[in-house]
């Protein structure tokens, strides 16, 4: 039996074609202004390369921030939900997800059985989302992308005086026509990510062993300054990509919901 | 006796000539460059368009975000200070300022003396400020000094869902691409730069009358909806964006005064 997951952020859309031994295929794409159209092609993608047709698919459970407009699913389960139940069966042993997406941060904390304890959440402020470091790779001149190799290039981290994005910006363009160098300022803009995540980290309360999702977890300068600022060991996510986990998630629920164990 | 005031904001520089208790000058210019540079070309403005010597100028008190960098200045005091002084000389039965500057945002509860008895700011979060305008008005293509005109023509005020400047720089973009009105959709920033402030004055208090200050003070559109948001009307002067520098000289005045009087 094949079953999907859709998640429909709100920068990228996400498919995981699902077994029920392993992940057969997967698709990243960006989201569309119409997200149905992102979904459509995520999936037709994820069938090519699985050699799948659409129909063969036998359940499939929407999340994310578009989850209601996902056209080809059965059911629509929350994104803290399919992120703790993707994080849960990649690692029984996570007690703390932190998910960084494009537009927002959530961390959630579950129990021995993977139930969700509590959550919190910020999507009221740019800062500390994906969104924070976009906008700081635009004024930098850089792929979003190439970020994190040239904050681990960086020596001396300038300091960025609020967590304002807005402002933030500002400084780094200040320090730009000071000269100081692109990897210094990258170094800054991943710490002053760090510490915003982890104020968010703090109000949920921390229990290992911790692992991080989303996009932003393939930061992985972000994810050693928070390292750094927790004091903890982060699990990273190698055997599936961390942007997927929450399409994971809704894939295991759907082989639920088709009938499957 | 001629003392002068000087208000080096975020974005904009003031002076203010005050002899005994006429104002008999006022400079506004933008701020480019340093504070420092903005020092010195209002001190340039005022000596060409004032028609007075700045010899004549007794005494200089600085204030705002650049007034460690007015190197003419003899003393200087904080912006909230000044603004108190400032708007207690225009209507003496103002009890609360709310101001707001391209970067900022201040509350101040003042008594019948303009002596500050609370106050409260934003300087952390861009959404609160004058910034937000700026920035989504830029979306909009269209120039600040337009805001009050668009808002006139908007025929609802559109609820915008976020706060964050960043974000909502992005709603009004698919606000626009959903074919809303230009009016609509200021109105509706409007909206929600005043509920933000407006929260941030309820957070001490706030007591009639009640003053608007700063650029943003300008725009007819702000004052309309900070007034329904706070269910009141306001107090708008025409120098609501020079209180700082006016303030500021009336404590040089007082200062040199105070030296006479010992």
């Amino acid at each position: 039996m094949i079953v999907a997951g859709c998640d429909i952020g709100s920068l990228t859309t996400k498919v995981v074609l699902f077994d029920g031994k392993k992940v057969i295929a997967s698709s990243i794409i960006k989201s569309k202004p119409k997200p149905e159209d992102g979904a459509y092609e995520a999936l037709q993608q994820v069938c090519a390369i699985a050699t799948v047709n659409q129909d063969n698919i036998a359940y499939c459970v929407g999340t994310g921030y578009g989850r209601k407009r996902v056209p080809f699913a059965n059911d629509t389960i929350s994104e803290i939900s399919c992120h703790t139940k993707g994080a849960f069966y990649l690692y029984p042993n996570v007690r703390t997800i932190i998910d960084i997406g494009g537009q927002d941060c959530k961390v959630i904390s579950l129990n021995t059985q993977g139930e969700v304890d509590r959550f919190v959440t910020n999507d009221k402020c740019a800062a500390g989302t994906g969104r924070f470091l976009e906008v700081m790779a635009k004024v930098l001149k850089v792929e979003l992308q190439e970020l994190s190799n040239m904050a681990k290039k960086g020596n001396e981290a300038i300091t960025l005086a609020s967590a304002c994005t807005v402002w933030a910006q500002a400084d780094v363009i200040k320090y730009l026509n000071e000269g100081i160098s692109k990897e210094n300022i990258a170094l800054g803009v991943c710490k002053s990510m760090a510490k915003r995540v982890g104020v968010l980290v703090n109000q949920a309360s921390i229990k290992r062993d911790v692992c991080i999702t989303g996009g932003v977890a393939k930061n992985t300068a972000v994810v050693k300054e928070l390292e750094n600022l927790l004091g903890v060991t982060i699990i990273k996510i190698t055997n599936v990509d961390p942007q997927l986990t929450g399409a994971l998630g809704a894939a295991l629920f759907a082989y639920q919901k088709a009938g499957g164990k | 006796m001629i003392v002068a005031g000087c208000d080096i904001g975020s974005t904009t520089a003031k002076a203010v000539i005050l002899d005994d208790s006429n104002i008999i000058a006022t400079v506004l210019l933008p701020v480019e460059g340093s504070p420092k540079d903005a020092a010195q070309l209002l001190l340039s403005s005022v000596q060409e368009n004032s028609g007075i010597q700045l010899s004549q100028i007794e005494s200089w008190c600085g204030t705002g975000y650049g007034q460690k960098n007015i190197p003419f200045a003899d003393i200087v005091e904080s912006e909230i200070v000044c603004h108190a002084k400032g708007i207690q000389f225009i209507n003496p039965d103002v009890r609360t300022i709310i101001d707001i500057g391209g970067q900022d945002a201040k509350v101040c509860r003042i008594d019948a003396y303009g002596n500050v008895q609370r106050y409260v700011y934003n300087d952390k979060c861009a959404s609160g400020t004058g910034r937000f305008l700026e920035i989504t008005a830029d979306v909009l293509e269209v120039p600040i000094a337009e805001l009050a005109t668009l808002d006139a023509k908007g025929v609802k005020e559109i609820t915008l869902s976020n706060q964050c400047v960043v974000f909502a720089e992005t709603e009004v973009i698919s606000l626009l691409n959903s074919g809303e009105d230009m009016g609509s959709i200021v109105k509706g920033l409007h909206r929600a730069l005043a509920s933000r402030v407006a929260s941030l004055a309820l957070s001490i208090g706030v007591e009639e009358k009640i003053a608007f200050t700063g650029g943003v003070a300008h725009n007819a559109g702000m004052v309309g909806a900070l007034e329904r948001v706070l269910k009141t009307k306001l107090v708008v002067h025409e120098y609501c964006q020079i209180m700082g520098a006016l303030g500021a000289a009336l404590i040089a005045q007082e200062r040199i005064k105070s030296r006479v009087a010992s």
